[in-house]
């Protein structure tokens, strides 16, 4: 049984909470407990009908402003696949939960209210999955129960989607019209809409093929942790633990070691004590060599004739994540990249977009909290990267505030700055 | 071949790499080991991130006082044959040393006391790194937590401001005296833990499978009998095949009915089952609507 991690983004109004109780309550994933309890505070809050919100609005600030303010995790499971859904926050204030959602999914879902469709909200859900290179985008076409299951609403809203969509990189767009609260399109197909050929969202995210979606070409392996045992046991045993971040390594590859750029082969791939055949990404194995080198963490294992890019100067995206300071020109921070920990320095910020109408606004004096823009950085240390179109793993770093150590920007490499 | 990874092993790599990180970026971690299936997992999957070396950090018991015996004799069995070490800290020190005062009355539990035993041992032991077997499906407030989840100097967590958590990058940094939580096996569900146990032979508790227990009938669970249990008025005690689907102090933590005697026949009945686990078997949860939060901005597990 396969894994597939879900986003969802869009507003309670757009019945997003609605949908994800159907999708657990007729998987069968929603308690008796949790639901007597949400029926309770329903009741005593005084709502009209029991509201599955409160099911995944868990914090109390959540529940008192009747509104998502953090990511939530939801799990379900079919016989064919578990489900992981973020439930992240539709609103502009909280775009860094949904960022933060967002990073690890499969595929995303973005809710639209079939009466008043492509909403500013819904195109900014669109672009953050698309930046973050979701690789499947269901744009779900809601509420169609309220306008009569109208073929020419759902098409007309899908047009004007593609439309928008097309200046984005998506690779594999779905529309499906559905009626979460009747249950039109949820799980089974709807009868009130024949003229929609495709599946139901569940049967949809049951099928899409997510394996190919994996880099399994570029081998990375950028190490965590070096084994040593010391004991009589395993007297010379050097093993170099991590995740495999894309491509393929089994015994006997000839591998190269960054940066130091020393070369030697694999004697093994060691997983709990045992050794296996083949690792891949995401993997967490342990790698032995047939030479001794000094590796240590941060280092990177690749072939010699597939080499990521080496460098301290990297253009990237950023989502900045803090009110507290803005990202400007001259701004220092500690950057964590793959298993490497380096500082930067802001050398340029070269556009802010606009993301409701993509517009690119050149030359900006800094960038703001929810703001995404393209910068270059200077690292002390060279990092060992990949396009994040062409690997997530290590195409991507957070920046930390050394003074108040939070997380304050998401980055996503476009290249080597040139 | 395929190159696909199953449910569980995509879990199990996630869960892993979690662990290394935190033994690569901290100074002092520490695994808190209850004997209860979630630590008992966790505990393996650390084994596996370092094998064949030595788990580089202690584990530690916060020790109610309350306990099964099946649970204590497990503990101590399980701590020699990995060559574990282990730290007990202990709830009836605190008690002793006047830290925590002792609830009083027949309804009286031990549960909230540990947050002090637990922080004072963070603090004493110097301890940056926790991990805790906590799952993001148990509660709701815990599915809200990031998998690092900062405490400050008082051991607090603060969830309207948590700090973004994007890919696998995780972000440790914190000053003296302030320290992180984290939570290796955030995203599995009790049915992964259950079929990881079935498929990877893990031995556990033998109170996790059924046997006969001389009970109580109260509020709705069953109680078994415990010198620290006092029993209510009108309370007859009676036998029952049983088993517990969660392991906590022995005076708030119900079994319930079952003949599930393997993991196997475990998996069918939690497959089956339309109550949570927490839900039906501990009454520290039943506090309020928003128990589980105010015990975790206190510094609870």
């Amino acid at each position: 049984m396969e894994l597939l991690r879900l986003a969802t983004a869009g507003s309670v109004d757009d019945g997003k909470s609605t949908l994800i109780g159907r999708l657990l309550y007729d998987s069968k994933s929603i308690f008796e407990d949790q639901l007597e309890a949400v029926e309770r505070v329903s009741e005593q809050r005084g709502d009209e009908y029991t509201n599955l919100a409160l099911l995944t609005d868990g914090l109390r600030a959540e529940r008192e402003q009747g509104i998502t303010i953090d990511v939530a995790y939801r799990y379900f499971a079919t016989p064919k696949r578990k489900f992981i859904i973020a439930d992240t926050p539709g609103h502009i204030q909280y775009t860094r939960n949904m960022v933060t959602g967002a990073s690890t999914a499969d595929l995303a879902i973005v809710l639209v209210d079939a009466r008043h469709g492509i909403l500013e909200q819904s195109r900014r859900h669109a672009f953050i999955a698309s930046l973050l290179r979701i690789p499947h985008l269901v744009l779900a076409i809601n509420k169609m129960d309220l306008v009569d299951y109208d073929q020419d609403t759902y098409d007309r809203i899908k047009d004007e989607f593609r439309a928008w969509a097309s200046r984005l990189d998506i690779t594999d767009i779905s529309f499906i019209p559905m009626s979460a609260l009747k249950g039109d399109n949820v799980v089974h197909r709807s009868e009130n809409m024949p003229w929609y050929e495709g599946s139901s969202l569940l049967h949809h995210i049951e099928e899409v093929y997510i394996a190919s979606d994996r880099n399994l070409k570029d081998p990375r392996f950028p190490v965590q942790y070096v084994l040593r045992p010391m004991s009589d046991a395993h007297h010379d045993y050097r093993g170099y633990a991590g995740t495999m971040a894309g491509g393929v390594f089994k015994p006997g590859d000839e591998v190269m070691v960054l940066p130091s750029g020393f070369t030697s082969t694999i004697r093994s791939i060691d997983f709990g004590g045992r050794a296996i055949t083949e690792a891949f990404a995401p993997m967490s194995v342990a790698i032995t060599l047939n030479d001794e080198i000094d590796i240590s963490r941060g280092d990177m294992l690749c072939r010699p004739h597939n080499q990521p890019t080496i460098g301290q100067d990297v253009d990237a995206m950023i989502c900045w994540m803090t009110e507290a300071a803005t990202l400007h020109v001259g701004a220092k921070y500690a950057i964590k990249h793959t298993t490497r920990t380096a500082r930067a320095l802001v050398k340029d910020v070269h556009y802010r977009l606009d993301i409701n109408s993509l517009h690119r606004d050149e030359g900006p004096a800094a960038i703001g909290l929810n703001e995404i823009g393209r910068v270059s950085l200077r690292t002390t240390v060279p990092l060992f990267f990949d396009d994040y179109r062409r690997n997530r793993d290590t195409g991507s770093f957070i920046l930390i505030d050394e003074t108040t150590n939070t997380t304050v920007g998401a980055g996503m490499i476009v290249g080597a700055t040139q | 071949m395929d190159y696909e990874l199953t449910n569980l092993q995509t879990l199990e790599a996630e869960s892993i790499h979690i662990i290394r990180e935190v033994a690569a970026e901290f100074e002092r971690p520490c695994l808190l080991f209850s004997g209860g299936k979630d630590s008992v997992v966790m505990m393996h999957l650390a084994l596996k991130a370092f094998a064949p070396c030595k788990l580089p950090f202690p584990v530690m018991h916060v020790d109610t006082g309350h306990n099964f015996d099946e649970v204590i004799e497990f503990r101590d069995r399980t701590v020699s044959t990995f060559d574990l070490r282990m730290i007990v800290a202990s709830v009836q020190d605190s008690i002793d040393q006047g830290r925590v005062a002792e609830e009083q009355g027949p309804r009286a539990s031990r549960n909230r006391l540990q947050t002090t035993t637990l922080l004072d041992a963070i603090e004493s032991n110097e301890f940056d790194a926790v991990f805790g077997g906590a799952r993001r499906d148990e509660e709701k407030a815990r599915a809200k937590e990031r998998v690092y989840s900062f405490r400050d100097d008082f051991g607090q967590w603060d969830p309207k401001n948590q700090r973004p958590e994007l890919w696998s990058l995780y972000n440790g940094r914190h000053r003296k005296g302030e320290h992180i939580r984290v939570f290796p096996i955030s995203n599995w569900t009790e049915l992964d833990i259950w079929q990881y146990i079935a498929e990877c032979n893990i031995d556990l508790p033998s109170i996790y499978y059924a046997h006969k227990r001389q009970v109580v009938e109260r509020d709705g669970m069953l109680l078994g009998l415990h010198p620290a249990l006092q029993l209510l008025d009108g309370e007859e005690p009676f036998e029952a095949l049983v088993r517990y689907r969660t392991v906590g102090d022995a005076t708030g933590t119900g079994a319930v009915e079952s003949d599930a005697a393997t993991p196997e026949a475990v998996i069918l009945e939690v497959a089956a089952t339309r109550i949570t686990e927490r839900g039906a078997t501990r009454a520290d949860d039943r506090i309020s609507e928003a128990g589980m939060e105010d015990r975790k901005r206190e510094g609870y597990f």
